[in-house]
């Protein structure tokens, strides 16, 4: 294994770390989408009677926003124990390791991947527990890999934010990104159903092809037409959240 | 004593406004939160049994207007506790002031903050095309049931913050402010809710709460449920203002 490769997986076990040493942190990112889930589905669930809904019931319609919920805690979180790091002046010294800042930044974000498939398990089974079918094996790994890419990208947005305003009170714009990105999709509705000011930020939100993407299984079948512009759209996300990560991470300290 | 309560009412008020992250809970999230349910929900109105309203964004407001007044509760009892993390809470106690006047200025500040935002949310219902059906009376009475609602969850936060004696405690109330949210008809009508919300909503104080803040919205003011919302808000303050001085008082026999 090359050094820098040993960086990346050194700080994604130290970012995983804090899952296993301080398991208080997490619950509140796990239980957040959950609660959504189960309560959403109790408040609105009459709304799969609307005609036009695609679904057969609220729950299966929302098990994928459950779980990129916490694909967006999960990228929050990373940006937060980063502005923490950054308080504590831990970062500091992590700049002196003799390595490319880019080797940094991908060690703190691999982590958010990982990460964002203990909310997004949990969502998950609480779905089939309260009667979501299962979508199939092709469906459920491309949902889970949908939210680790998406997770790396809010880690990215996160970091940026973390690296722009070096304190923890930025906390509240790192989580508004991705709980503005998963919301404002068809969320709680198919597209035909929005209102037309929804439906035209979710046509040029990027998230909502990802979620798109990973709702195959769920509601239809797992079909390319669906599936790339999901790729697509999470590539463009990573092209430009992890430029603008690695634009902070080279300014800092200059 | 009124001097002493509405100074430190200004500095928690400063102190709210100065952090980002206690303002952002305050309005921003449930403002998004409300521009999320109605973007994409707003074609429930025709569900049959849901009840005749003007708009899918009256319905809802009184919804987000609970949520964020629960929100500033959680707010409140997480500023009281990192006062007592960081030592300012013990300095005020030795301070030659009467005790129960640090739990009144909170609270004190508490009260504006609630009106702020329920004048933050019927400018964005106006600014987005709702109205308010009751006219300057009915949002006199939605300003009264959100003030004294927003005193009761304020107490409700501080006397968890004055008990547990850490931020983190506080905070992990925060998905609970959800849980009790949701078994409560404050954003979807009670008869249309899944079971078992529907039963569980039926007990809810906060269902009372929200209904009583909706009824000037969506149409003019009827006594019964804006009495019930003002009866169930004073209930939860009277209640939890005792229990916050019963808390102040546990701390100081132990301090």
């Amino acid at each position: 294994m090359t050094g820098r490769a040993r960086i990346v997986l050194w700080l994604g076990r130290r970012g995983l770390n804090e899952v296993l040493r301080v398991p208080g942190a997490s619950i509140p990112g796990v239980l957040a989408p959950t609660i959504f889930l189960l309560g959403l589905t109790s408040m609105f669930g009459a709304a799969a009677r609307l005609p036009g809904f695609t679904a057969d019931d609220f729950a299966t319609f929302i098990v994928p926003v459950g779980m990129l919920q916490g694909a967006a805690f999960s990228g929050a979180a990373t940006g937060v124990n980063l502005a923490r790091d950054i308080e504590r002046g831990w970062f500091d010294r992590l700049l002196l390791v003799p390595a490319p800042r880019l080797t940094l930044l991908a060690g703190i974000v691999a982590s958010a991947a990982l990460r964002s498939l203990l909310p997004s398990s949990v969502v998950f089974a609480a779905g089939l527990l309260i009667g979501v079918p299962w979508p199939g094996l092709g469906a459920t790994a491309l949902a889970f890999a949908l939210v680790m890419g998406l997770a790396l990208g809010l880690a990215c947005y996160a970091t940026t934010l973390a690296l722009a305003f070096r304190t923890q009170q930025a906390a509240p714009l790192m989580q508004m990104g991705g709980f503005v990105l998963v919301l404002f999709t068809p969320a709680f509705a198919p597209e035909d159903l929005l209102a037309g000011w929804m439906h035209a930020i979710a046509t040029v939100n990027p998230v909502t092809y990802v979620l798109e993407g990973a709702r195959q299984g769920f509601v239809g079948d797992v079909t390319w037409p669906r599936t790339w512009p999901a790729l697509a759209a999470l590539g463009g996300m990573l092209a430009l959240l992890g430029s603008l990560a690695v634009r902070g991470m080279r300014r800092t300290g200059r | 004593m009124t001097r002493v309560v509405a100074a430190l009412a200004r500095r928690a008020l400063r102190t709210t406004a100065r952090r980002p992250q206690f303002v952002a809970p305050l309005v921003l999230f449930p403002t998004l939160f409300l521009a999320a349910n109605v973007g994409g929900l707003t074609r429930a109105t025709s569900l049959p049994g849901f009840p005749p309203v003007p708009s899918f964004l009256d319905f809802q407001l009184a919804g987000s207007l609970t949520q964020a007044l629960l929100l500033g509760g959680v707010a409140s009892g997480i500023a009281i506790a990192l006062e007592i993390e960081m030592g300012f809470f013990d300095r005020l106690l030795a301070a030659p002031i009467p005790r129960v006047a640090i739990v009144l200025g909170r609270l004190c500040a508490a009260a504006v903050v609630a009106l702020g935002q329920v004048a933050w949310f019927l400018a964005v219902d106006l600014a987005f095309g709702g109205s308010v059906e009751g006219g300057p009376l009915g949002a006199l009475a939605v300003a009264a049931i959100g003030v004294v609602a927003g005193v009761g969850f304020g107490a409700t936060g501080i006397t968890i913050a004055l008990l547990a004696r850490n931020v983190a405690t506080v905070q992990g109330v925060f998905p609970l402010v959800f849980v009790i949210l949701f078994g409560s008809s404050a954003f979807f009508p009670r008869d249309l809710l899944q079971s078992p919300a529907r039963e569980v909503a039926r007990y809810n104080p906060l269902s009372l709460i929200a209904d009583g803040l909706r009824d000037p919205l969506v149409g003019p003011v009827s006594a019964g449920p804006v009495l019930e919302g003002l009866a169930a808000a004073g209930g939860v303050a009277v209640v939890m203002t005792a229990a916050c001085v019963l808390a102040l008082r546990r701390r100081l026999a132990r301090a």
